[in-house]
């Protein structure tokens, strides 16, 4: 069934009868060739690739709860490619490029809005920063412009541009940047993979895998053993607890990233902005909510909810930058689970056992990666090898000393 | 959160930063033979268990001292807190 203009005028005329479920509710089969865990953004999109570009068959994606209920039901929307170092922005560039064709490429309204996003700057040595970032970004084919307070003042009139200890200076704006409606994400790669054949199996745990002889045979579910041909795990949030069922121990902790939504406001930020003196980021959804979120709880979680100092943290932030914020009455706020890495950076790769496959470590950036990370995972998945944009996502680059940390924390994950 | 303090009492988990896995106080041995591995393991593996997680908080703006927490990190209950150089002395340390 394709979405068309015509075809919504016509619905209306008749009542809404028309419209059927777009994916099957299938039984699981005794084996798959592929088996995906994981039926979040970026499993179901890796299912959709599988399938489509790289013409695979008998594919199943296994979901514990419901699809799409897990990050990325839970983030801020966000997309860019405002990276710096060569690991990262090539694959996040080709992601954004991804964005841009979505739509067509699914048949199905994600709401995919280039919008822009500011980065503001508050001192000299952020315009320093954020130049060289913004020249790297352009020379790996990114969009990037540095913007002047003027320029800032006629978009954003009502930011505080004058405060005492963070006055704004400037701007790397990246106008592509945006906002997409997330769970139309999960729902269009969902309905494309599935008009593909691949099964879509919803309250499908899986409890282990079997092993043997240092190969993945399957995995045991709390609907039986399904037998695979290669395992994909996928589940970033909960990869540590997935992965030690196959005695794996991963360079990764778990913590909370709690986001917030205003109630619905007359239209008055028309991009994405970020604090360049704290953290904080915003934009307006296009229900009218303000959408916002600042640092993580920082410390390990498996909870989905966090506490209140990072609350109050997030809000002063947001109160510095914009003041008529206070004005706004919070009307929800909730957590997600980040696989937070040693660098700050994710993994597709290969694991030691033979058949199984690890996707994971995507901190609190996962929902921008969604296409580029499924095309990428089908790469590695159906030939082997990684994509051209995703070799630097390996797990041996730890203990090679080959880490790629955008904030050159170190091996200090919660500081990512 | 609040964390009772073994020397201190209850103090508002703002007063502290924390580090991770209380692991991170068993440095290995840089003289061993297989000290590129361990070290490797030690800076960048973890258990990372959803359930009883033992970890290093540093009172920052209190006494500054080091201590580890029992907590679940799936209710964020905190079950146990000792001061970190006891617990680095029971397995044998000097401090």
């Amino acid at each position: 069934m394709r979405y068309s203009g015509l075809r919504v005028i016509k619905e209306a005329l008749t009542g809404h009868k028309g419209w059927k479920p777009v994916w099957r509710d299938p039984e699981p089969q005794a084996s798959y060739d592929y088996i995906i865990i994981g039926g979040g953004g970026h499993g179901l999109a890796t299912a959709y690739y599988l399938a489509k570009t790289f013409g695979k068959k008998r594919i199943a994606v296994l979901e514990k709860g419901w699809i799409g209920g897990g990050n990325v039901g839970r983030n801020t929307t966000i997309i860019r490619s405002n990276y710096l170092l060569d690991g990262n922005e090539p694959f996040y560039e080709y992601s954004l490029k991804l964005w841009e064709g979505l739509e067509q490429e699914l048949n199905y309204n994600a709401m995919v809005s280039q919008r822009g996003i500011l980065n503001l700057i508050h001192t000299d040595a952020q315009r320093d920063a954020f130049t060289r970032r913004g020249n790297g970004m352009i020379l790996n084919g990114a969009d990037a412009e540095m913007l002047s307070v003027e320029q800032i003042r006629k978009r954003y009139p009502f930011l505080n541009f004058n405060d005492a200890r963070f006055p704004i200076k400037g701007g790397l704006a990246q106008h592509r940047g945006g906002t997409v409606r997330h769970d139309a994400v999960a729902w269009g790669y969902a309905r494309g993979a599935d008009s593909l054949g691949v099964d879509i199996i919803q309250n499908c745990e899986v409890t282990g895998f079997r092993i043997e002889n240092g190969a993945c045979l399957g995995v045991e579910t709390s609907r039986g053993f399904i037998g695979g041909g290669k395992v994909a795990a996928c589940v970033a949030g909960s990869s540590s607890r997935l992965m030690s069922n196959a005695n794996m121990r991963l360079p990764i902790e778990s913590t909370v990233l709690q986001a917030f939504v205003s109630e619905g406001l007359k239209p008055i930020l028309p991009g994405v902005i970020t604090f360049g003196a704290g953290h904080f980021y915003c934009s307006q959804s296009d229900k009218g909510g303000l959408v916002f979120g600042g640092d993580p709880d920082s410390y390990n979680s498996y909870a989905q909810r966090g506490n209140l100092p990072v609350v109050e943290d997030v809000c002063e932030s947001g109160m510095a930058l914009i003041p008529a914020l206070g004005r706004a009455r919070l009307l929800r706020m909730w957590g997600g689970i980040m696989d937070m890495s040693m660098d700050g950076s994710p993994i597709i790769d290969r694991t030691d056992i033979a058949g199984l496959y690890f996707n994971g470590g995507w901190c609190y950036g996962g929902f921008k990666a969604t296409p580029a990370s499924g095309m990428c995972y089908a790469h590695l998945l159906a030939t082997d090898t990684p994509h051209k944009v995703a070799t630097a996502y390996r797990f041996d680059r730890f203990r090679r000393g080959f880490m790629i940390d955008e904030k050159g924390m170190g091996a200090q994950p919660n500081l990512h | 959160m609040i964390i009772n303090h073994p020397l201190l009492g209850p103090r508002d988990a703002q007063e502290f930063t924390y580090l991770g896995d209380a692991s991170l106080i068993n440095r290995p041995d840089w003289q061993v033979q297989n000290a590129a591995d361990a070290f490797y393991e030690y800076a960048y593996l973890r258990d990372n268990p959803a359930g009883l997680h033992r970890e290093l908080w540093f009172h920052e703006i209190g006494d500054r001292s080091w201590l580890v927490v029992t907590r679940n990190t799936v209710t964020h209950e905190i079950i146990n807190v000792e001061m970190a150089a006891d617990v680095a002395r029971s397995q044998g340390r000097s401090k």
